[in-house]
């Protein structure tokens, strides 16, 4: 039985297009139309992958043995409950069904729990609780742009299809693609053959390998002061995305601080009295500060090369005041691009709960927030917390060593489609269905905007959802909670009667 | 299902035309009925007590994008106001932004039953939505911003108010919404290129028409649509010195929907366009004007929006009114979150402080306006939450309308200029519990067309609080103190049958509805095409997948309305 199945969500990145035509035979997704390389990677292959866990396995004598999910779930609620604090860690690649689930959880334990954010736009989270954001739905900014800044990141490769469907080569009501034009300057610049490996590149998205660094910026190309959309990319390395880009801008690392200082000034009309800043002329940047003053609508999205370098949450709130000093002269937002598709959705539904997105802590009742303090790897890298819940993320691969360390000198619960890194590691292992593929739910686009996630396969049998397994865990900690609440009573009962 | 049967209360039941009554309110199956079995019903002894509907607020932001925005930019606000867990309740945190359960227990504990969330971007309304069923023991509703839809828009230009009708009705129900917002007409349109509205003849860029044309044209829609609350307007030029002409203005522009028979339109947190004076040296209030106009004319209805010297958050989808807010200097974080087709926000944190003649002003004229608009039918109490202050901060207002007493104390604390400017001083009205439970329950449900809510006679939904307030041994006037504390705190309040307060603490935690309209005009389908086709043009997220599912409300309460186009 062949069934194609329109406007599926792709649960990948947080562009979560929602256009995926998906050919569904015998239960088995076979082919896939719209969605990007990384898409069609998962959708149509990884998520059957021989590495999917099956069944939930606990660790006895050193040993992953398969185990009834009664008993894992019994094991996993007896753990933390037994903890003093835990943690609980991961939800970005969960629906918000799931995470929100989670909060209640955690409000049970009294523990400490935190996403993925606060390893990736956790430093952007805490720029906008400094200064605001100005900002746009990605709709707001394909209609409208005519000026994109891309700094430190490469949609190219983690986002492949945030250009064609939100920015530059997409046609909105005011502004049109500048796709063609594209095109067109290519082949003024190469040979016929040189334009077809670079459309075939846009549609197959290859990774080129990679460039030898140029340490030399070149000067602006008269294009930045033409109408239309443009495209401008700052980097440390010149990224696909660069090669796409009008303007190819690259900083020296860990000068962004500096860069967004000097242009800031420049947006507000003061000299700089230094040549160059962050590798680049002054002379050039007047001309990209020129751009950006004279578009009608300019949309700055930026990357992990911004929060995760030196300066970390500063660069971001400093590009965040340099785009609100722009706002004086035309209308400019600017957005992180995140990550995993349901980041967002995590601090969202976190945020909605308890009034903080990430980083929090339950231990006196109410919900407390410190970034730094109840952030995943300082909590691990202290080792304060005495257990650890992951779910739907995979620290194991991404998490210094020091931490990881730690989380293994304590019970580890894991909920994970795959056989990841982290799921090798835990002492209660369970499975879970692939969320927008074999499970519905919600997740959180980057700009915020709530979008469903279909189900289109059912789950192998025997794998729940990683919702039903938290709601599970969390009625047998009231359980065991309400049973040691009795049996705590009646011993000092015991104690009180002795005395007498 | 138990019975009920409260014994003895001082009745105010404004729409049933009782005023401090003694007398008994039976309840069974979560209906108010004629009378129970006595000797089955559990009896509440409300004898001293009083004895109202539930409170029903028309305009609180409580749950969606702009109001999580809000919450997530705050830290530094729920720092101050945590609340813990306790066996019954979850935990959360306040102050200005409330968490979703904090919002839902205290509302309840003083006494309101339902509340509706004004401000629904429609692209985002999901979010909305899953807000909406974290927030227990109220019904609430949300309405759509659709003065700057492009598909709007552009079928009023074209004079299309039929086919705009239908697509209004399109929306209401793919957002589950309850009614048409409209917030700076033109003006969010022309945000998307950093420009505004001046006035209600303006011309909105790139769309050939004026914020007039929005306005008029969207009233008839709703007349068409037999919806059951007007348009629920933000004026253009909120928060601009001299703004009130362009609240009468709007209002005259309306005066030619008017048939006669009930209003067509509400001003909502009035307050904020009732500025006089040309720029904010001379900043005054208008509030003499705006009133006047209202005991002259019938067709239109207002809430105030009342500000209450809190450290508080603003938040609108007005986004250029919150830049220019922000241009006014002293803050440090700002939100501007456009919503593409449809609309923009804004989100700025705001401490209005009594020593700040502007603040103190803005104070003075919204009790003004509650006092010298003479039919309190026509005014609902708001603070626009979390705009003016915090919801929870309702009892100060009650006492400031009640209690000469009570104003005049605050007014004292004011900065100077703005005690001589205010017109307080020569206004002796002061609220009855008959006048205050029209603003705040009976007034607002009739303003909504909730023919269930806000009353207590037979067959009404049997939410009921009771307060701890005798009438007929207090002044209240002269004793404005312990009635306020009263009111920040029912003895009982009940929902829909159930008792959630009792004794002032929460006892029952159950979930509230969400109501939503299910519009349907005589010809309902021309308008899926064209959106088909169109919006993958418009919008970034597919047809098929932007309504909201039934998955993503709870409870609801589907209110089928027919339509007369
Ligand atoms: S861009 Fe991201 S969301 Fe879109 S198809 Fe590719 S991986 Fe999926
Ligand atoms: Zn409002």
């Amino acid at each position: 039985m062949t069934e194609i199945i329109k406007s599926v969500v792709c649960p990948i990145c947080g562009c979560l297009c929602d256009d995926l035509e998906v050919t569904v035979e015998n239960n088995e997704i076979v082919k896939m139309k719209n969605g990007c390389a990384v898409c069609e990677a998962k959708m149509v292959h990884g998520y059957k992958s021989d590495e999917r866990i099956l069944e939930p396995h606990i660790r006895k004598n050193g040993k992953l043995v398969p185990v009834s999910m009664d008993e894992a779930i019994y094991k996993a609620a007896q753990i933390l409950t037994d903890a003093k604090y835990p943690l609980l860690f991961g939800w970005t690649s969960s629906a918000s069904e799931t995470q929100h689930v989670g909060v209640e959880l955690a409000e049970e334990l009294g523990c400490a729990l935190d996403n993925c954010c606060s390893v990736c736009h956790g430093p952007s989270v805490m720029a906008i609780q400094e200064i605001g954001i100005p900002t746009a739905t990605l709709g707001q900014i394909r209609h409208r742009a005519d000026l994109l800044v891309y700094w430190a990141c490469d949609p190219w490769s983690a986002h492949p299809r945030h250009v064609e469907r939100y920015t530059a080569f997409t046609d909105g009501r005011f502004e049109k693609s500048e796709f063609k034009e594209y095109v067109q300057k290519l082949k003024g610049k190469a040979s016929k053959k040189k334009v077809e490996a670079a459309i075939r590149r846009t549609q197959v998205r290859y990774q080129p390998p990679p460039r030898p660094q140029t340490a030399i910026v070149e000067a602006p190309p008269p294009t930045l002061a033409k109408t239309g959309r443009k495209m401008i990319v700052f980097d440390v390395k010149k990224t696909m995305t660069a090669e796409v880009a009008d303007y190819f801008v690259q900083v020296e690392p860990n000068s962004d601080y500096e860069i967004f200082g000097a242009m800031r000034c420049l947006v507000n009309d003061q000299e700089i009295d230094v040549d160059k800043v962050g590798g680049v002329p002054v002379e050039y940047l007047k001309e990209i500060v020129d751009a950006m003053v004279n578009a009608d609508f300019g949309a700055i999205f930026f990357g992990l090369g911004l929060t995760q370098s030196v300066g970390r949450f500063r660069n971001i709130e400093i590009a965040i005041a340099m785009t609100r000093d722009l706002n004086r002269k035309t209308k400019f937002v600017i957005s992180p691009m995140r990550g995993h598709f349901n980041v967002t959705g995590a601090n969202t539904v976190f945020a909605w709960q308890t009034g903080y997105p990430f980083a929090l802590d339950f231990s006196q009742g109410y919900p407390q927030y410190n970034p730094g303090e109840f952030t995943a790897n300082d909590l691990l890298r202290r080792g304060d917390n005495d257990a650890t819940l992951v779910i739907s993320a995979d620290p194991g691969a991404h998490f210094p060593k020091s931490s990881i360390q730690n989380m293994m000198k304590h019970p580890l619960i894991t909920i994970n489609p795959d056989w990841n890194a982290i799921s090798r590691l835990g002492d209660v292992v369970f499975p879970a269905q692939w969320c927008g593929i074999e499970q519905a739910g919600t997740a959180y686009r980057m700009d915020s905007v709530a979008i469903s996630l279909k189900k289109v396969v059912e789950a192998p049998k025997g794998v729940p959802s990683d919702e039903e397994i938290i709601k599970r865990i969390l009625n047998k900690v009231r359980v065991i909670k309400a049973q040691k609440t009795r049996k705590d009573v009646t011993e000092t009962k015991n104690v009180e009667n002795k005395k007498i | 299902m138990t019975e009920i049967l409260i014994k003895n209360g001082f009745v105010v039941d404004p729409l049933n035309k009782i005023d401090c009554q003694k007398m008994d309110i039976a309840i069974k199956n979560g209906r108010i009925v004629e009378k129970v079995n006595e000797r089955e019903a559990k009896i509440i002894d409300a004898s001293g007590l009083t004895v109202m509907a539930g409170g029903v607020d028309l305009h609180s932001h409580i749950a969606g994008s702009e109001v999580n925005l809000g919450r997530m930019l705050r830290p530094d606000d729920h720092v101050k106001d945590a609340v813990r867990k306790t066996a019954l309740t979850r935990a959360g945190t306040g102050y200005s932004i409330p968490s979703t359960y904090v919002t839902g227990y205290r509302y309840s504990k003083m006494g309101y039953t339902t509340v509706m969330n004004p401000s629904m971007a429609a692209m985002k309304a999901k979010h909305a939505h899953e807000e909406l069923n974290d927030i227990p023991l109220i019904d609430k509703a949300s309405f759509t911003l659709l003065g700057d839809w492009w598909f709007a828009l552009e079928n009023i230009a074209k004079g299309d108010l039929v086919e705009c009708a239908r697509h209004i009705a399109w929306m209401i129900r793919a957002t589950r919404s309850y009614a048409i917002k409209i917030v700076n007409p033109g003006g969010l349109e022309s945000w998307g290129f950093g420009r505004n509205v001046h006035s209600i003849d303006d011309k909105v860029p790139n769309f050939d028409l004026t914020p007039r044309d929005i306005i008029t044209g969207l009233a008839k829609v709703n007349t068409m649509l037999n919806m059951p609350h007007t348009i629920h307007l933000h004026t253009n030029n909120l928060g601009v010195p001299g703004n009130y002409k362009t609240a009468i203005e709007t209002m005259q522009a309306l005066e030619s929907v008017y048939t006669g028979d009930k209003p067509i339109g509400h001003i909502t947190h009035i307050q904020f366009c009732s500025f006089a004076g040309d720029n904010w040296a001379h900043f005054k209030s208008g509030a003499a004007e705006i009133a006047n106009y209202l005991n002259a004319h019938n067709h239109m209805t207002i809430d105030i929006g009342q500000v209450t010297f809190a450290d508080t958050t603003t938040m609108t989808a007005d986004g250029p009114f919150e830049f220019s807010l922000y241009e006014l200097g002293g803050h440090n974080k700002w939100v501007n979150s456009d919503v593409e087709t449809e609309s923009s926000g804004g989100i700025i944190p705001f401490h209005f402080k009594k020593k700040n003649a502007v603040n103190a002003i803005q104070w003075s004229i919204g009790l003004e306006l509650s006092l010298m608009v003479k039919d309190p039918w026509k005014v609902a109490m708001t603070t626009d939450h979390p705009n003016g202050g915090p919801f929870y901060h309702y009892p100060r207002v009650f006492a400031w309308l009640y209690s000469r007493k009570a104003r005049e104390a605050t007014l004292k604390k004011c900065n100077k200029k703005a005690q001589r400017k205010s017109l307080l001083p020569t206004l002796d009205r002061e609220y009855t519990l008959y006048e205050l439970a029209i603003i705040t329950r009976a007034g607002t449900a009739k303003m909504l067309g909730l023919k269930n809510k806000g009353h207590i006679g037979i067959g009404a939904e049997a939410d009921v609080a009771i307060y701890n307030i005798n009438p007929n041994t207090t002044d209240i006037a002269q004793d404005y103190k312990p009635v306020r504390k009263a009111f920040s705190n029912a003895i009982y309040t009940i929902k829909d049958g159930e008792i959630v307060v009792k004794d002032k603490e929460l006892v029952t935690i159950r979930p509230g509805r969400t109501m939503w309209l299910d519009v349907q005009t005589k010809e309902p389908c021309r308008i899926d095409d064209e959106l088909k086709r169109k919006f993958k043009e418009y919008w970034t997220i597919e047809f098929d997948n932007y309504p909201v599912t039934d998955h993503y409300i709870k409870v609801p309460e589907k209110i089928t309305i027919q339509a007369s186009v």
